[in-house]
């Protein structure tokens, strides 16, 4: 995943929690960057129309932006998803993030193959818990005799 | 999230390499299960013969990752796990078209995953328990070969046009 699509995640899930534009500070505290770094991707993704930039009042994305993000957000998932279910990875979170530059979408596409995700991704991100809120993260217990 | 170094650690890249080594499983197993579901009938020799390539050379892949994860200090994976797995959620496409393009999309994909993980590399000025020039040199190696497996695959795809 690229740096735009990370910002374009990131922007995304800050405005669904704002319910509204997003702050670029928010942005910049959450991509790990100072504020400058971040105004700078921002100018970016407007100039190629796919977030508005409201001084004072923040970031939203264009219907073409959400779209990007969306498919961001999904590619996340399937790493997060693949570290938990696949190779068993308790930190799955911290490592996704970590791993997420380096997995491109259709290197996930393949990932995607062996894992459960659901029809409704990425719906079902939990940006609090910064994963799907239907993976299951109880090691199922052994069936009583 | 964050915009640091992905391949700052031994770990990462043990992680990188282990990714590296499920893409060459579902690859080895794709075309293994291509082959099972479809037949000598169904399939002519030249198909056959590209996918029992290709399911040798991921084997080999596989084979050299797993060599270099071996020297770095990384948690094992549960590799039988990982087969089960990837033979559990297969499903065949039954025509040639869709063997040749899957198995197209199989070699772009690992082309794209090393083309990535070597720039990552390049870009990290971490030093890891490999030798740097080793590490670039075996997975520059198993890229190139992923660029003729693309290569011969479109020419194959071209030719029965």
């Amino acid at each position: 995943m690229n740096t735009q699509a990370q910002y374009l995640k990131t922007i995304y899930l800050v405005q669904e929690e704002a319910d509204g534009p997003a702050s670029t500070g928010a942005i910049a505290d959450r991509v790990g960057v100072s504020p400058a770094s971040a105004n700078e991707m921002i100018g970016k993704l407007e100039e190629r129309g796919l977030a508005d930039h409201e001084k004072y009042k923040g970031v939203s994305l264009t219907d073409e932006g959400i779209s990007r993000a969306r498919d961001a957000l999904q590619t996340y998932c399937i790493i997060e998803r693949f570290l938990w279910e696949v190779l068993e990875v308790e930190d799955f979170q911290a490592e996704a993030r970590q791993l997420e530059s380096v997995i491109d979408e259709t290197v996930a596409e393949r990932l995607d193959t062996i894992i459960d995700r659901r029809d409704c991704c990425p719906d079902c991100f939990d940006a609090e818990t910064d994963a799907c809120e239907l993976l299951e993260l109880e090691v199922p217990s052994e069936p009583a005799d | 999230m964050s915009l640091t170094q992905p391949v700052a650690s031994d770990h990462q890249l043990a992680r990188l390499l282990q990714i590296g080594m499920v893409l060459e499983e579902v690859v080895e197993a794709r075309a293994h299960n291509h082959y099972e579901a479809l037949g000598d009938d169904e399939l002519d020799a030249e198909i056959v013969a590209l996918l029992e390539d290709a399911a040798e050379e991921s084997g080999e892949h596989r084979r050299r990752l797993e060599a270099l994860v071996d020297e770095l200090d990384a948690d094992p994976i549960a590799y039988e796990e990982i087969e089960r797995l990837v033979s559990a959620r297969y499903e065949s496409d039954t025509d040639f078209d869709g063997v040749l393009y899957d198995q197209l999309c199989n070699e772009e994909t690992a082309y794209k995953f090393y083309d990535d993980l070597i720039a990552a590399i390049e870009g990290s000025d971490i030093e890891f328990t490999i030798g740097r020039d080793r590490l670039l040199a075996v997975l520059e190696e198993i890229r190139a070969e992923e660029r003729e497996g693309v290569e011969e695959v479109t020419e194959l795809m071209e030719r029965r046009r």
